[in-house]
């Protein structure tokens, strides 16, 4: 046998023999004690590698059969079956539990979509011009993705299959590579909408909603200090991180764009001479309006968010029936369509606010008719607010604050901006970005959103993203075949995408199943083990000891978080959840420590498990797909600087737990 | 025997796959409510039992599929540096230190309780006229057999292994992390990696 396996089984050994010592005698022994050994022979037995959930499950019916009998011999074979049973039910009607497989569905789902390459390519594009330009692309590929899958492995392995070799490619050090890859492929446990986080809320009885708000700040905080680190070392060592040729950053543009460019470099105004100037010679006009219309498409969308927000800041106190105003309003958004040529329409968003301004302020037409579309997109806004305090018929709106107007100045100065820089290649890197980043951000933040701001449950939002992400299967698989088939064949197309999207929900059903299989057995066998734990008394035992060691609130989470972070080490998150937290949760009102804080540093600290060798699960996925020169202990050390990262973000979130907590704070006072 | 073993895993494997279809039928049946509730504004009172149900079926009836698989979740820091013959011992041992036991109480003590609620023709409290539970609580011994069922073929996988020094095959499935897949996926192939390999040893040598 192997070194390592005389080690292990030594390590074992030792806690065997070290627990027998420590153990009084058996004349001696009370309850509690038997559970601290019921805790002692669980490490021993994961470590043994026999499935967790059924060696909880066996451990936790013969200890807790014991703590019956204790009491009671008579009752306790029934007492134990009962206590078993309906810790089981308990599992299967949990209905924080529920949003697991929905979520695990959805993630199989938009794994296989099919998008990530292109999600890749089009981010390359945009980053371009940044130092490490191939690294940061990598990096916020792999958080979208993982975001919105949450499967480490398979996002290592795709961005080990496409980025890995690019990066190559490029002369990267082969370190730096990897250690982007492994550790933007792990992002995907932290930001929500993760599996981990409702393991803890229904571990801890924490409101996933919560969780899910506080996981944003440190969440992205991560995915930030990764991507500046990445952005600091390429500028400081640019011999591991060379600059793409300048052949490789060229982006091909479509016929009528290059004879556009050929005037101007402007996109925007280019498109709008072209479109009043009787037009180019050999381009369709429909061609030409359809740019123009994506390239109003940011200005559409904060124009839409501002009044949005507006109308939610604003709303009368009263409640007071509108519908008059409204359908008068909606009779003039149809002229001012007209008007506009199509440039509102489809829009949804767009179309709530020009009724009032519309009714209120008929400067507003004149305004849409001058010649610079520009002046009328960034000018719009301002008259849309400005005509809030003099509404007519309208029920009194409470005046605009004054962080409106700051938002809408930075928002005016940001487009006016945009669209300054919006060259021929901007437009068409932004067509890119439209296809392949803007779908998959919208079902997250159309998920997350409707979840933190308590327009639907967990449950509820994570069915409509698996709805969601089945339908971008199918969009983004159809896609696929049009562009393969030789003719513009829809029915053939519609039909191969069908039989596709079947396999695809097959496959992912069958997953999902399995993995939800997984966490909630072992569930199913931590609560059975919980429940013997703490009739032992085990539980007490641990707090006495606790609280007799008399620390303090900053060593007691220090202490907790290098336990959470040892164990990271050989475990992997379900069992640390699922098993320990148990055991943390009850101490934490004797400290004073919030429970969703305490689960924000965990899921936070649980990223260094991925990374941690020997047992880090992202770098053996990373190295089944990459060259076979490239060593193991090369990821590992590319992954060293992630993991201090990862630290540093901890020490970050414990100093300013305003990160993760003002979110939760603000929505839910 | 390894006929018979291979016939198990396929039924557990059956049953599991047929249960698995639960998720598809779960997100279409959220969704239609979350649609009928907020734009129809017709919401159905059984909705909440029914997707508890749906998702508490789901992942019990799946455990054996899962088992057949190996898809538990095992520390496997040592187990998977342990050459075959103690895997199966140690997998052997605490199969019947724990696993039996463990799940032969379980399959007995949900036999009762889901005896029980038939007896008293349970339905749900949440709402008022709530759905039956008895067929709910019916799934506790059923999906127990199925687990109980698959653990003894394990074992007698762990006993082949023991004669014979190697794991006997199992059939196989859809994998969470499929590279050949993939790689299809994002159309890269295995000689487009190795010609990658020209990279990293340039690399190794400028290092030098």
């Amino acid at each position: 046998m192997r070194k390592e396996v005389w080690f292990g089984l030594s390590i074992m050994a030792a806690v065997v023999i070290m627990v027998f010592v420590l153990m009084p005698a058996p004349s001696q022994m009370t309850n509690g004690h038997l559970g601290l050994l019921m805790l002692a022979l669980i490490v021993v037995g994961i470590m043994l590698g026999f499935p967790t959930a059924f060696t909880l499950m066996g451990m936790g019916v013969f200890f807790g059969w014991i703590a019956y009998r204790s009491v009671n011999p008579a009752l306790a074979n029934q007492q134990i079956l009962d206590l078993m049973v309906q810790r089981a039910y308990s599992v299967m009607s949990n209905d924080v539990l529920i949003a697991i497989p929905l979520f695990v569905f959805m993630g199989y789902l938009v794994e296989r979509a099919a998008l990530i390459d292109r999600l890749f390519k089009s981010l390359h594009l945009a980053t371009v011009r940044i130092p490490g330009a191939l690294a940061v692309a990598t990096i916020v590929t792999c958080a979208i993705f993982a975001t919105a899958t949450g499967i480490v492995g398979a996002v290592v392995t795709l961005m080990g299959l496409l980025a890995f070799p690019a990066m190559l490619k490029a002369g990267y050090n082969t370190k730096v590579a990897a250690g982007a890859i492994t550790a933007g492929g792990c992002l995907g446990i932290l930001i929500p909408p993760s599996v981990l986080l409702i393991v803890y809320g229904a571990v801890a009885g924490v409101s996933v909603v919560k969780l899910y708000a506080g996981a944003f700040g440190p969440g992205f905080m991560l995915a930030a200090l990764y991507v500046g680190y990445v952005i600091v070392l390429a500028k400081l060592r640019p011999d591991l991180m060379p600059p793409l040729p300048a052949s490789e950053r060229v982006v091909a543009l479509p016929s009528y764009a290059q004879q556009l460019a050929a005037r101007g470099n402007n996109a925007l105004t280019g498109l709008w001479h072209g479109l009043t100037g009787g037009g180019v010679a050999g381009v369709r006009k429909s061609t030409l309006l359809g740019q123009f219309f994506v390239t109003l498409l940011p200005a559409l969308f904060i124009v839409a968010m501002l009044g949005a927000t507006w109308q939610l800041a604003t709303k009368p106190e009263a409640v007071i029936d509108m519908t008059g105003v409204v359908e008068a309003g909606g009779g003039v958004v149809e002229d001012v369509k007209e008007e506009s040529g199509g440039l509102l329409s489809q829009d949804g968003g767009g179309l709530q606010e020009p009724p009032a301004e519309g009714l209120q302020e008929p400067p507003v037409e004149g305004a849409k008719q001058s010649s610079a579309p520009v002046a009328a997109e960034t000018v719009k806004p301002e008259i849309v607010v400005k005509a809030a305090p003099v509404p007519v018929a309208t029920p009194e709106r409470t005046a605009t604050p004054l962080w409106l107007w700051i938002t809408l100045g930075i928002c005016t100065a940001g487009l006016a901006l945009l669209y300054w820089l919006w060259s021929w290649v901007r437009l068409e890197v932004f067509k890119m970005l439209l296809t392949s980043f803007f779908p998959l951000a919208m079902l997250i933040l159309a998920v997350l959103g409707s979840i933190v701001f308590g327009l639907a449950t967990p449950t509820e939002a994570a069915a409509v993203g698996a709805f969601g992400g089945c339908i971008l299967a199918a969009a983004y698989r159809f896609n696929t075949h049009l562009r393969e088939a030789s003719g513009p064949n829809f029915g053939a197309t519609a039909w191969t995408t069908v039989k596709d999207l079947g396999g695809i929900v097959k496959e992912s059903s069958f997953l999902t199943a399995k993995t939800s299989a997984m966490v909630c057995w072992l569930f199913v066998g931590s609560s059975i083990f919980s429940a013997s734990f703490a009739l032992l008394g085990g539980q007490e035992l641990i707090n006495q000891w606790v609280l007799s060691l008399d620390m303090t609130p900053l060593q007691f989470m220090i202490l907790a978080q290098i336990i959470i972070f040892l164990l990271g080490w050989p475990l992997e998150w379900t069992e640390i959840i699922v098993i320990f937290m148990p055991i943390f949760i009850p101490l934490l009102p004797h400290f004073g420590i919030d429970p969703l804080f305490f689960g924000l540093l965990v899921a936070l600290n649980l990223q260094t498990a991925f990374l941690s060798p020997p047992v880090a699960m992202a770098a053996f996925y990373l190295k089944g797909v990459a060259p076979k020169h490239v060593t193991l202990n090369q990821i590992f050390l590319g992954m060293m600087p992630f993991m201090v990262i990862q630290v540093i973000a901890l020490v970050l979130l414990y100093t300013f737990p305003g990160i993760g907590l003002w979110l939760p704070q603000t929505l839910y006072k | 025997m390894q006929k018979l073993l291979l016939t198990i895993d396929k039924m557990s494997t059956f049953v599991g796959q047929s249960f698995s279809w639960l998720i598809v039928a779960l997100t279409f049946f959220i969704t239609w409510e979350v649609f009928s509730r907020y734009m129809l504004d017709a919401p159905h009172p059984y909705a909440y039992d029914v997707m508890i149900q749906m998702y508490g079926t789901l992942f019990m009836m799946a455990g054996a599929y899962t088992l057949a698989k190996n898809g538990h979740v095992r520390g496997d820091v040592l187990y998977g540096f342990f050459p075959s013959r103690l895997q199966a011992g140690l997998d052997l041992t605490l199969y019947l230190l724990f696993f039996i036991p463990g799940v032969v109480a379980f399959v007995w003590a949900g036999y009762n309780y889901a005896a029980e609620s038939w007896i008293i023709n349970e339905h749900s409290n949440v709402t008022a006229d709530g759905p039956p539970i008895y067929p709910f609580k019916t799934i506790i011994p059923i999906a127990g057999a199925f687990i109980l069922m698959q653990g003894i073929v394990e074992i007698i996988r762990c006993v082949i292994c023991l004669k014979q020094g190697e794991w006997p095959s199992r059939a196989e499935d859809v994998q969470e992390v499929d590279v050949d897949k993939l790689k299809n996926m994002v159309h890269v192939r295995d000689e487009d990696i190795a010609k990658l390999d020209a990279y990293v040893v340039k690399q190794a040598g400028s290092d030098k």
